[in-house]
């Protein structure tokens, strides 16, 4: 296999392209693939405050690195679930990378700030695992990103996240999720400007990109996400993707320019009617936000750590990570 | 000596006779390209490359996901 570019001995052939790649110029593609994306969806500028997700996960380090990389300044947010020990070597490959590149890491950690683990706080508010995170996670983003001034809240959802989730979607025509699955969500209402620069680069690629450039992620999987549907899609795409080269890309780019405008009716429909929290002031469509009822439930459910086993787990509707 | 490769989720370690290609190892254990990479010493390794006897290997998922 020989480098595209330089005709130099290639690492990684990336097959929807139809090219390989040496590792300098594997890195020039990532670094072009990501600037595409922030330019053509118009995702932030030079002065914008931005703000990462990061989970010590291969693309939360990646987006970050490659923003740092790009000339971007760009604070990290890590959130601690407390999923045993799997939680603990997430924080520390996140302070690894923060501090191997002297990049601020702002903490929150779910069970001493709000009395509860995602293992145990969901099963007492009888939500499944993913579910009670995966809002967990989306109302401390907003909320870190409003308190501390942020314009834009990064998150690393790569191509198969976005293709994976459009998959979910469609299959169960759940067409109010459908309109708002884009690269950009605008700021409004309590909420930050959400933006996903990794649109371009499959997971396959953000791992290579951490590889080659000497980043330590996590790479086990979370135990409690052993089993769910998004995997599933994921798994399903890819055999598909084998066959046929691009069909990834083809899906979620063709859905962004051919039919996202028809839902976006549906997706507005389901925004409105947002007032405050009674409880802590976030934007919700009841009383008190889904958050606070979790914590209601869910806070005091910290027994002794015996670690987490893999669970099989049913996601129910598939929801983007940027559901405002 | 046979090829040794580690896999992960969950973590297990076989042995398998080269020479073999990682295309070809890849379709023996039955994993897709797309959802895997190959690592050597902390290198990524190309599809097309063979493994002697003497090589260890880590074959790395990068399908990751649950709450999103």
């Amino acid at each position: 296999m020989k480098c595209v570019t330089c005709r130099g001995p290639a690492i990684i052939d990336i097959r929807r392209h139809n090219s390989n790649f040496c590792a300098e110029h594997f890195i020039e593609q990532c670094h072009r693939q990501v600037r595409k994306a922030i330019e053509e969806f118009e995702m932030f500028g030079p002065d914008d405050k931005l703000l990462v997700a990061v989970s010590g996960g291969k693309d939360s380090l990646a987006i970050w690195d490659l923003l740092v990389d790009l000339g971007y300044e760009a604070d990290g947010l890590y959130i601690g679930l407390g999923i045993g020990d799997y939680s603990d070597t997430s924080l520390d490959h996140a302070r690894a990378y923060a501090h191997s590149r002297d990049l601020r890491l702002i903490e929150v950690d779910v069970p001493s700030t709000f009395g509860f683990d995602i293992p145990n706080g969901s099963r007492a508010a009888k939500r499944v695992p993913c579910s009670a995170c995966g809002l967990s996670k989306r109302h401390l983003f907003d909320e870190e990103a409003i308190k501390g001034g942020y314009d834009v809240l990064i998150t690393g959802h790569n191509l198969d996240d976005e293709a994976a989730v459009l998959f979910g979607n469609t299959l169960h025509w759940h067409t109010e999720y459908l309109g708002r699955q884009l690269p950009v969500l605008p700021a409004r209402d309590g909420f930050p400007r959400k933006v996903k620069p990794l649109v371009r680069l499959a997971e396959r690629e953000t791992a290579a990109y951490c590889i080659v450039k000497g980043i330590d992620y996590l790479v086990d999987e979370c135990p409690m996400a052993a089993g769910n549907k998004h995997l599933s899609y994921k798994n399903a795409l890819n055999e598909i993707e084998a066959m046929s080269p691009g069909a990834k890309h083809s899906f979620y780019f063709g859905f962004l320019d051919r039919a996202a405008a028809f839902f976006e009716v549906e997706a507005s429909i389901d925004r409105e009617g947002l007032g405050a929290c009674a409880s802590c002031g976030a934007p919700t469509t009841s009383e008190i936000c889904a958050f606070c009822r979790l914590v209601d439930r869910a806070g005091g459910q910290l027994p002794e750590r015996t670690g987490v086993s893999a669970v099989s787990v049913d996601l129910g509707p598939t929801r983007t990570g940027s559901v405002q | 000596m046979q090829v040794k490769v580690r896999l992960h989720n969950p973590r297990r370690d076989l042995e398998i006779e080269g020479p073999i290609t990682i295309i070809n190892l890849l379709a023996r254990l039955d994993l897709n390209r797309e959802a895997v990479l190959v690592v050597r010493d902390g290198e990524l390794v190309p599809g097309d490359e063979s493994l002697s006897d003497d090589d260890s290997i880590e074959i790395r998922p990068v399908i990751s996901g649950g709450a999103l």
